[in-house]
Protein backbone atom coordinates (compact mmCIF):
# COMPACT_ATOMS: atom_id res chain seq x y z
CA UNK A 1 0.00 0.00 0.00
CA UNK A 2 1.29 3.49 -1.06
CA UNK A 3 0.00 6.71 -0.26
CA UNK A 4 0.14 9.75 -1.94
CA UNK A 5 -0.94 13.15 -0.59
CA UNK A 6 -1.53 16.13 -2.54
CA UNK A 7 -0.42 19.25 0.02
CA UNK A 8 -1.82 22.06 -2.53
CA UNK A 9 -5.37 20.67 -1.80
CA UNK A 10 -4.99 19.83 1.38
CA UNK A 11 -6.67 22.04 3.70
CA UNK A 12 -4.98 21.07 6.72
CA UNK A 13 -8.41 19.87 8.82
CA UNK A 14 -6.40 16.88 10.71
CA UNK A 15 -9.04 14.55 9.71
CA UNK A 16 -6.50 12.09 8.81
CA UNK A 17 -4.07 12.49 11.80
CA UNK A 18 -7.71 11.66 14.22
CA UNK A 19 -8.21 8.37 11.86
CA UNK A 20 -4.33 7.15 11.31
CA UNK A 21 -1.87 8.96 13.73
CA UNK A 22 1.00 6.42 12.45
CA UNK A 23 0.96 7.73 8.85
CA UNK A 24 -0.16 11.08 8.83
CA UNK A 25 0.62 14.31 11.16
CA UNK A 26 0.53 18.15 10.58
CA UNK A 27 2.84 20.95 9.85
CA UNK A 28 2.58 23.22 13.19
CA UNK A 29 2.33 26.69 11.01
CA UNK A 30 -0.63 25.75 8.90
CA UNK A 31 -1.85 22.67 9.69
CA UNK A 32 -1.14 21.24 6.36
CA UNK A 33 -0.56 17.24 6.28
CA UNK A 34 2.99 15.60 6.68
CA UNK A 35 3.05 12.10 5.30
CA UNK A 36 5.18 10.04 8.25
CA UNK A 37 4.78 7.08 6.78
CA UNK A 38 4.09 6.90 2.77
CA UNK A 39 4.44 2.68 2.68
CA UNK A 40 2.55 2.29 5.50
CA UNK A 41 2.39 -1.56 6.81
CA UNK A 42 -0.82 -3.79 6.04
CA UNK A 43 -1.89 -3.81 9.47
CA UNK A 44 -2.78 0.31 9.17
CA UNK A 45 -5.14 -0.30 5.97
CA UNK A 46 -8.30 0.29 7.15
CA UNK A 47 -7.04 3.26 9.43
CA UNK A 48 -5.41 4.34 6.37
CA UNK A 49 -8.42 4.31 3.99
CA UNK A 50 -10.78 5.47 6.76
CA UNK A 51 -8.30 8.54 6.93
CA UNK A 52 -8.47 8.57 2.74
CA UNK A 53 -12.14 8.63 2.49
CA UNK A 54 -12.82 11.43 5.32
CA UNK A 55 -10.09 14.08 3.99
CA UNK A 56 -12.38 16.98 3.09
CA UNK A 57 -10.26 17.95 0.60
CA UNK A 58 -9.97 14.34 -1.09
CA UNK A 59 -5.88 15.14 -0.45
CA UNK A 60 -5.20 11.64 0.00
CA UNK A 61 -4.81 8.87 -2.25
CA UNK A 62 -4.59 5.13 -1.40
CA UNK A 63 -2.67 3.34 -4.31
CA UNK A 64 -3.34 -0.72 -3.56
CA UNK B 1 -31.12 -5.88 -1.90
CA UNK B 2 -30.77 -5.30 -5.60
CA UNK B 3 -30.63 -1.69 -6.75
CA UNK B 4 -30.05 1.44 -4.41
CA UNK B 5 -31.03 4.81 -5.85
CA UNK B 6 -28.50 7.74 -4.58
CA UNK B 7 -30.67 11.13 -4.78
CA UNK B 8 -27.91 13.84 -4.67
CA UNK B 9 -24.65 14.41 -6.83
CA UNK B 10 -21.94 15.71 -4.16
CA UNK B 11 -19.91 14.79 -1.62
CA UNK B 12 -22.70 13.13 0.62
CA UNK B 13 -24.39 10.94 -2.10
CA UNK B 14 -20.74 10.15 -3.78
CA UNK B 15 -19.33 9.48 -0.41
CA UNK B 16 -22.64 6.64 -0.02
CA UNK B 17 -21.46 5.38 -3.70
CA UNK B 18 -18.30 4.74 -2.50
CA UNK B 19 -19.50 3.32 0.82
CA UNK B 20 -21.99 0.84 -0.95
CA UNK B 21 -19.09 -0.43 -3.18
CA UNK B 22 -16.48 -1.11 -0.47
CA UNK B 23 -18.58 -2.98 1.67
CA UNK B 24 -19.17 -5.30 -0.99
CA UNK B 25 -22.85 -3.88 -2.83
CA UNK B 26 -22.59 -5.49 -5.87
CA UNK B 27 -26.42 -4.63 -7.15
CA UNK B 28 -27.24 -2.27 -9.38
CA UNK B 29 -26.53 2.03 -8.17
CA UNK B 30 -28.31 4.59 -9.66
CA UNK B 31 -27.17 8.30 -9.08
CA UNK B 32 -29.76 11.20 -9.97
CA UNK B 33 -28.01 15.26 -9.79
CA UNK B 34 -29.33 18.21 -11.07
CA UNK B 35 -26.76 19.83 -12.05
CA UNK B 36 -24.69 18.97 -15.39
CA UNK B 37 -21.43 18.70 -14.17
CA UNK B 38 -19.61 16.10 -12.54
CA UNK B 39 -20.16 15.77 -9.13
CA UNK B 40 -17.33 18.57 -7.50
CA UNK B 41 -16.46 20.13 -4.36
CA UNK B 42 -17.88 23.46 -2.90
CA UNK B 43 -15.24 24.60 0.00
CA UNK B 44 -13.14 26.12 -2.62
CA UNK B 45 -16.15 27.80 -4.18
CA UNK B 46 -15.95 30.84 -1.76
CA UNK B 47 -12.67 30.64 -1.58
CA UNK B 48 -9.72 29.46 -4.37
CA UNK B 49 -11.95 29.21 -7.18
CA UNK B 50 -13.22 33.07 -6.61
CA UNK B 51 -10.12 34.34 -6.60
CA UNK B 52 -8.78 32.30 -9.41
CA UNK B 53 -6.47 30.43 -7.25
CA UNK B 54 -8.19 26.59 -7.87
CA UNK B 55 -8.54 25.52 -11.82
CA UNK B 56 -12.42 25.02 -11.80
CA UNK B 57 -11.70 20.95 -12.92
CA UNK B 58 -9.76 20.60 -9.50
CA UNK B 59 -12.77 20.60 -7.67
CA UNK B 60 -13.63 17.53 -8.86
CA UNK B 61 -14.65 15.12 -6.58
CA UNK B 62 -13.56 12.19 -8.63
CA UNK B 63 -11.82 11.30 -12.01
CA UNK B 64 -13.82 10.07 -14.80
CA UNK B 65 -11.82 6.45 -13.73
CA UNK B 66 -12.94 6.16 -10.53
CA UNK B 67 -16.83 6.96 -11.26
CA UNK B 68 -16.45 4.07 -13.83
CA UNK B 69 -15.47 2.18 -11.11
CA UNK B 70 -18.17 2.63 -9.15
CA UNK B 71 -19.98 0.46 -11.81
CA UNK B 72 -23.42 3.28 -11.32
CA UNK B 73 -25.88 4.60 -13.61
CA UNK B 74 -24.83 8.63 -12.96
CA UNK B 75 -27.70 10.96 -14.74
CA UNK B 76 -26.61 14.26 -14.12
CA UNK B 77 -28.73 17.17 -15.65
CA UNK B 78 -31.68 15.52 -14.23
CA UNK B 79 -33.99 16.27 -10.70
CA UNK B 80 -35.81 13.77 -8.77
CA UNK B 81 -39.50 14.81 -8.50
CA UNK B 82 -41.33 12.48 -6.50
CA UNK B 83 -40.73 9.30 -4.24
CA UNK B 84 -43.45 6.81 -3.45
CA UNK B 85 -42.47 5.04 -0.22
CA UNK B 86 -44.91 2.38 -0.33
CA UNK B 87 -44.62 1.47 -3.82
CA UNK B 88 -40.47 2.10 -3.51
CA UNK B 89 -40.25 4.10 -7.18
CA UNK B 90 -38.44 7.55 -7.29
CA UNK B 91 -39.55 9.53 -10.75
CA UNK B 92 -37.45 11.45 -12.42
CA UNK B 93 -38.12 15.24 -13.82
CA UNK B 94 -37.82 13.27 -17.45
CA UNK B 95 -40.57 10.65 -16.58
CA UNK B 96 -38.16 7.96 -15.92
CA UNK B 97 -39.36 5.70 -12.73
CA UNK B 98 -37.00 4.11 -10.55
CA UNK B 99 -37.66 1.33 -8.81
CA UNK B 100 -35.53 0.78 -5.60
CA UNK B 101 -34.80 -1.52 -2.91
CA UNK B 102 -32.25 0.90 -1.43
CA UNK B 103 -33.11 4.84 -1.49
CA UNK B 104 -30.52 7.33 -0.02
CA UNK B 105 -31.10 11.09 0.47
CA UNK B 106 -28.47 13.40 -0.54
CA UNK B 107 -29.96 16.50 -2.09
CA UNK B 108 -28.21 19.01 0.06
CA UNK B 109 -29.26 22.71 0.21
CA UNK B 110 -31.10 25.25 -2.07
CA UNK B 111 -29.60 29.42 -1.37
CA UNK B 112 -31.76 31.26 0.32
CA UNK B 113 -33.04 34.48 -1.49
CA UNK B 114 -34.07 37.72 -0.53
CA UNK B 115 -37.94 38.82 -0.81
CA UNK B 116 -37.02 41.87 -2.98
CA UNK B 117 -34.60 42.41 -5.92
CA UNK B 118 -33.64 38.73 -6.84
CA UNK B 119 -33.65 39.33 -10.46
CA UNK B 120 -31.12 42.58 -11.10
CA UNK B 121 -28.58 41.82 -12.82
CA UNK B 122 -25.42 41.76 -10.29
CA UNK B 123 -27.26 40.19 -7.93
CA UNK B 124 -25.94 36.64 -6.96
CA UNK B 125 -25.86 33.85 -4.71
CA UNK B 126 -23.24 31.45 -4.54
CA UNK B 127 -24.15 27.40 -3.97
CA UNK B 128 -22.55 25.96 -7.54
CA UNK B 129 -19.21 25.89 -9.10
CA UNK B 130 -21.18 28.06 -12.09
CA UNK B 131 -22.54 30.30 -9.75
CA UNK B 132 -18.69 31.08 -8.38
CA UNK B 133 -17.57 31.37 -12.47
CA UNK B 134 -20.15 33.82 -13.15
CA UNK B 135 -19.33 35.66 -9.69
CA UNK B 136 -15.74 35.53 -10.42
CA UNK B 137 -16.18 37.51 -14.31
CA UNK B 138 -18.22 40.36 -12.47
CA UNK B 139 -15.38 40.37 -9.64
CA UNK B 140 -13.01 41.04 -12.98
CA UNK B 141 -14.65 43.96 -13.41
CA UNK B 142 -13.57 46.28 -10.26
CA UNK B 143 -17.12 46.83 -8.77
CA UNK B 144 -17.78 48.05 -5.21
CA UNK B 145 -19.31 44.47 -3.49
CA UNK B 146 -21.30 44.06 -1.09
CA UNK B 147 -21.84 40.76 0.74
CA UNK B 148 -25.45 40.59 2.60
CA UNK B 149 -24.92 37.91 5.48
CA UNK B 150 -21.82 37.34 7.62
CA UNK B 151 -22.25 33.76 8.06
CA UNK B 152 -19.34 30.96 6.72
CA UNK B 153 -20.47 31.74 2.87
CA UNK B 154 -21.03 35.56 3.43
CA UNK B 155 -17.59 36.14 5.56
CA UNK B 156 -15.46 34.07 3.23
CA UNK B 157 -16.60 35.77 0.60
CA UNK B 158 -16.13 39.73 1.61
CA UNK B 159 -12.24 38.17 2.74
CA UNK B 160 -11.93 36.45 -0.72
CA UNK B 161 -13.45 39.78 -2.64
CA UNK B 162 -11.14 42.35 -0.36
CA UNK B 163 -8.46 40.29 -1.16
CA UNK B 164 -8.66 40.68 -4.76
CA UNK B 165 -8.65 44.40 -3.68
CA UNK B 166 -12.39 44.96 -4.08
CA UNK B 167 -14.09 47.86 -1.92
CA UNK B 168 -16.24 45.38 0.53
CA UNK B 169 -19.28 46.15 2.76
CA UNK B 170 -20.21 43.08 4.87
CA UNK B 171 -23.86 43.43 6.37
CA UNK B 172 -25.68 41.07 8.89
CA UNK B 173 -28.59 41.60 11.15
CA UNK B 174 -26.00 40.09 14.73
CA UNK B 175 -23.69 42.09 15.98
CA UNK B 176 -20.49 40.52 15.04
CA UNK B 177 -19.50 38.52 11.74
CA UNK B 178 -20.29 34.23 12.73
CA UNK B 179 -22.11 35.38 15.57
CA UNK B 180 -24.53 32.65 15.09
CA UNK B 181 -21.90 29.75 14.38
CA UNK B 182 -19.07 30.53 16.99
CA UNK B 183 -20.73 33.10 19.53
CA UNK B 184 -19.81 36.79 19.51
CA UNK B 185 -16.34 36.59 21.67
CA UNK B 186 -14.46 34.92 18.86
CA UNK B 187 -16.83 36.54 16.11
CA UNK B 188 -15.55 40.13 17.54
CA UNK B 189 -11.95 38.92 15.96
CA UNK B 190 -13.55 37.88 13.13
CA UNK B 191 -14.87 41.55 13.11
CA UNK B 192 -11.49 42.87 13.85
CA UNK B 193 -9.81 40.20 11.44
CA UNK B 194 -12.09 41.71 8.40
CA UNK B 195 -11.36 45.66 9.46
CA UNK B 196 -7.86 45.49 9.37
CA UNK B 197 -7.95 44.02 6.18
CA UNK B 198 -10.42 46.50 4.94
CA UNK B 199 -13.72 45.27 4.61
CA UNK B 200 -16.55 47.79 6.16
CA UNK B 201 -18.65 46.22 8.57
CA UNK B 202 -22.17 47.22 9.13
CA UNK B 203 -23.34 44.72 11.56
CA UNK B 204 -26.79 44.92 13.14
CA UNK B 205 -27.69 46.47 10.50
CA UNK B 206 -30.91 44.84 8.05
CA UNK B 207 -31.63 45.48 4.69
CA UNK B 208 -34.84 46.79 3.54
CA UNK B 209 -34.10 46.87 -0.07
CA UNK B 210 -31.93 46.46 -3.21
CA UNK B 211 -31.87 49.69 -5.22
CA UNK B 212 -31.80 49.29 -9.07
CA UNK B 213 -31.46 51.01 -12.24
CA UNK B 214 -32.08 49.73 -15.65
CA UNK B 215 -32.37 46.14 -14.44
CA UNK B 216 -29.06 45.83 -12.98
CA UNK B 217 -28.15 46.28 -9.17
CA UNK B 218 -26.67 50.07 -8.46
CA UNK B 219 -27.15 49.28 -3.89
CA UNK B 220 -28.33 48.40 -1.08
CA UNK B 221 -30.90 49.94 1.26
CA UNK B 222 -30.41 49.47 5.28
CA UNK B 223 -32.62 49.62 7.48
CA UNK B 224 -30.81 52.74 9.28
CA UNK B 225 -31.68 54.56 5.69
CA UNK B 226 -28.09 54.13 5.13
CA UNK B 227 -27.58 53.37 0.64
CA UNK B 228 -24.12 51.46 -0.02
CA UNK B 229 -23.81 51.77 -3.61
CA UNK B 230 -22.68 48.39 -5.43
CA UNK B 231 -22.37 46.96 -8.72
CA UNK B 232 -22.40 43.56 -7.32
CA UNK B 233 -24.84 41.99 -4.72
CA UNK B 234 -23.30 38.81 -3.05
CA UNK B 235 -26.69 37.54 -0.89
CA UNK B 236 -25.38 34.86 1.88
CA UNK B 237 -28.72 34.90 4.05
CA UNK B 238 -28.35 31.43 4.79
CA UNK B 239 -30.26 28.08 2.58
CA UNK B 240 -33.03 25.94 2.57
CA UNK B 241 -32.86 21.72 2.88
CA UNK B 242 -33.59 20.81 -0.76
CA UNK B 243 -36.65 18.95 0.06
CA UNK B 244 -39.70 20.41 -1.81
CA UNK B 245 -39.18 17.13 -3.93
CA UNK B 246 -40.55 15.35 -0.96
CA UNK B 247 -43.43 17.18 0.23
CA UNK B 248 -46.38 14.88 -1.40
CA UNK B 249 -44.12 11.86 -0.11
CA UNK B 250 -45.60 11.15 3.46
CA UNK B 251 -41.58 11.24 4.53
CA UNK B 252 -41.29 13.25 7.58
CA UNK B 253 -40.28 17.02 7.09
CA UNK B 254 -39.51 19.52 9.20
CA UNK B 255 -36.13 21.21 9.02
CA UNK B 256 -34.37 18.86 6.51
CA UNK B 257 -35.67 15.38 6.20
CA UNK B 258 -36.32 13.74 10.00
CA UNK B 259 -34.47 10.53 9.95
CA UNK B 260 -33.97 8.38 12.99
CA UNK B 261 -30.68 8.31 15.18
CA UNK B 262 -28.96 5.73 12.21
CA UNK B 263 -30.21 8.41 9.42
CA UNK B 264 -33.00 6.11 8.38
CA UNK B 265 -36.22 7.81 7.33
CA UNK B 266 -38.07 5.13 6.44
CA UNK B 267 -38.21 1.42 5.52
CA UNK B 268 -35.30 1.49 3.00
CA UNK B 269 -34.99 5.22 2.96
CA UNK B 270 -31.65 6.88 4.76
CA UNK B 271 -30.71 10.86 4.25
CA UNK B 272 -27.21 11.90 4.81
CA UNK B 273 -25.49 15.30 4.71
CA UNK B 274 -26.84 18.98 4.52
CA UNK B 275 -30.23 17.87 4.10
CA UNK B 276 -30.23 15.83 7.05
CA UNK B 277 -31.79 15.70 10.17
CA UNK B 278 -31.76 13.50 13.16
CA UNK B 279 -31.59 13.35 16.73
CA UNK B 280 -27.99 13.78 17.99
CA UNK B 281 -27.48 10.68 20.07
CA UNK B 282 -24.29 12.62 22.38
CA UNK B 283 -26.74 15.74 22.89
CA UNK B 284 -30.49 14.22 22.43
CA UNK B 285 -31.45 17.04 20.32
CA UNK B 286 -32.06 17.01 16.28
CA UNK B 287 -29.60 18.15 14.67
CA UNK B 288 -28.54 19.16 11.05
CA UNK B 289 -24.89 19.98 10.04
CA UNK B 290 -23.89 22.55 7.10
CA UNK B 291 -20.58 20.98 7.39
CA UNK B 292 -18.50 19.46 4.47
CA UNK B 293 -17.15 16.55 7.03
CA UNK B 294 -20.42 15.59 7.87
CA UNK B 295 -21.41 15.09 4.34
CA UNK B 296 -18.72 12.06 4.40
CA UNK B 297 -19.40 10.85 7.79
CA UNK B 298 -22.96 10.42 7.42
CA UNK B 299 -22.50 9.23 4.51
CA UNK B 300 -20.63 6.81 5.47
CA UNK B 301 -23.11 6.18 8.24
CA UNK B 302 -26.42 5.99 5.90
CA UNK B 303 -24.64 3.83 3.42
CA UNK B 304 -23.13 1.22 6.31
CA UNK B 305 -26.72 1.08 8.45
CA UNK B 306 -28.84 0.70 4.44
CA UNK B 307 -26.91 -2.24 3.64
CA UNK B 308 -26.92 -3.44 7.77
CA UNK B 309 -30.45 -3.32 7.90
CA UNK B 310 -32.30 -1.77 10.75
CA UNK B 311 -31.14 -4.79 13.40
CA UNK B 312 -27.94 -3.96 12.73
CA UNK B 313 -27.28 -0.28 12.33
CA UNK B 314 -25.46 1.71 14.18
CA UNK B 315 -26.34 5.35 15.62
CA UNK B 316 -24.55 8.39 14.41
CA UNK B 317 -23.08 10.05 16.52
CA UNK B 318 -20.09 12.53 15.63
CA UNK B 319 -18.44 15.31 17.59
CA UNK B 320 -18.88 17.81 14.53
CA UNK B 321 -15.88 19.59 12.73
CA UNK B 322 -15.64 22.87 10.47
CA UNK B 323 -13.39 25.09 9.27
CA UNK B 324 -13.09 28.84 7.74
CA UNK B 325 -10.48 30.45 5.56
CA UNK B 326 -10.21 34.07 6.12
CA UNK B 327 -7.75 36.52 4.74
CA UNK B 328 -4.84 34.49 7.00
CA UNK B 329 -6.40 33.16 9.62
CA UNK B 330 -7.41 29.31 9.40
CA UNK B 331 -10.28 28.69 12.25
CA UNK B 332 -11.43 25.42 13.13
CA UNK B 333 -13.45 23.95 15.74
CA UNK B 334 -14.32 20.71 16.93
CA UNK B 335 -17.36 19.96 18.85
CA UNK B 336 -20.35 22.60 19.91
CA UNK B 337 -20.11 26.45 19.65
CA UNK B 338 -23.25 27.88 21.11
CA UNK B 339 -23.60 31.35 21.47
CA UNK B 340 -23.71 31.19 24.99
CA UNK B 341 -20.92 29.25 26.23
CA UNK B 342 -18.07 30.34 28.13
CA UNK B 343 -15.23 30.92 26.01
CA UNK B 344 -11.58 30.68 27.40
CA UNK B 345 -8.34 30.40 25.65
CA UNK B 346 -6.05 28.06 26.45
CA UNK B 347 -3.01 28.30 24.06
CA UNK B 348 -1.42 31.17 22.04
CA UNK B 349 -3.02 34.68 22.26
CA UNK B 350 -5.74 36.37 20.37
CA UNK B 351 -3.53 39.58 20.37
CA UNK B 352 -0.64 36.97 18.42
CA UNK B 353 -3.41 35.54 15.78
CA UNK B 354 -2.46 32.27 16.70
CA UNK B 355 -4.69 30.28 19.70
CA UNK B 356 -6.55 28.12 20.62
CA UNK B 357 -10.99 28.38 22.72
CA UNK B 358 -12.45 26.16 24.83
CA UNK B 359 -16.04 26.70 24.76
CA UNK B 360 -17.62 25.59 28.37
CA UNK B 361 -21.36 24.60 29.19
CA UNK B 362 -21.15 24.54 33.01
CA UNK B 363 -17.58 22.69 33.80
CA UNK B 364 -17.98 20.66 30.34
CA UNK B 365 -16.08 21.39 27.37
CA UNK B 366 -18.29 21.01 24.59
CA UNK B 367 -16.13 23.08 21.72
CA UNK B 368 -12.41 23.82 20.86
CA UNK B 369 -12.10 26.32 18.60
CA UNK B 370 -8.20 26.87 16.96
CA UNK B 371 -7.06 29.97 15.23
CA UNK B 372 -4.14 29.06 12.75
CA UNK B 373 -3.63 25.95 15.63
CA UNK B 374 -4.60 23.10 13.42
CA UNK B 375 -1.98 20.93 15.17
CA UNK B 376 -2.36 22.21 18.33
CA UNK B 377 -5.89 22.21 18.10
CA UNK B 378 -6.05 18.43 17.79
CA UNK B 379 -4.68 17.25 21.47
CA UNK B 380 -7.90 19.30 22.70
CA UNK B 381 -10.73 17.03 20.53
CA UNK B 382 -10.44 14.48 23.00
CA UNK B 383 -11.59 16.83 25.78
CA UNK B 384 -14.95 17.79 24.16
CA UNK B 385 -17.73 16.17 25.57
CA UNK B 386 -21.50 17.09 24.01
CA UNK B 387 -23.54 19.73 25.64
CA UNK B 388 -26.80 18.06 27.66
CA UNK B 389 -29.94 19.30 27.80
CA UNK B 390 -31.10 20.88 30.60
Amino acid sequence: MKVIIDEDKCVGAGQCVLAAPDVFDQRDEDGIVVLLDALPPDALRSQVENAAALCPALAIEVVK
Amino acid sequence: MDHIVLVGASAAGLTAADALRLEGFTGTLTMVGDELRPPYDRPPLSKRVLTGDLEPHRTTLRQDVDLQRLRMDLKLGCRATHVDPVARIVTLDDGDRLDYDGLIIATGLRPRHLPFGRDLAGVHVLRTLDEALTLRVQLLAGPRVVVIGAGFLGSEIAATTRGLGLDVTLVDVESTPLARQLGTQVGGLVAELHEENGVRLCMGRGVTDLLGAGGRVTGVLLDDGTELPAEVVVVAIGSEPAVDWLADSGLPLGDGVLCDSTCRVAPGIYAAGDVANWPHPLTGERTRLEQRTNATRQALAAAGNLLAGPAGATPYAPVPFGWTDQFHAKIQFHGWCPGDARVAYVDGDPKAGRFVALYYAGDRVVGALGWNSARTLRAYHDRIAAPVAA
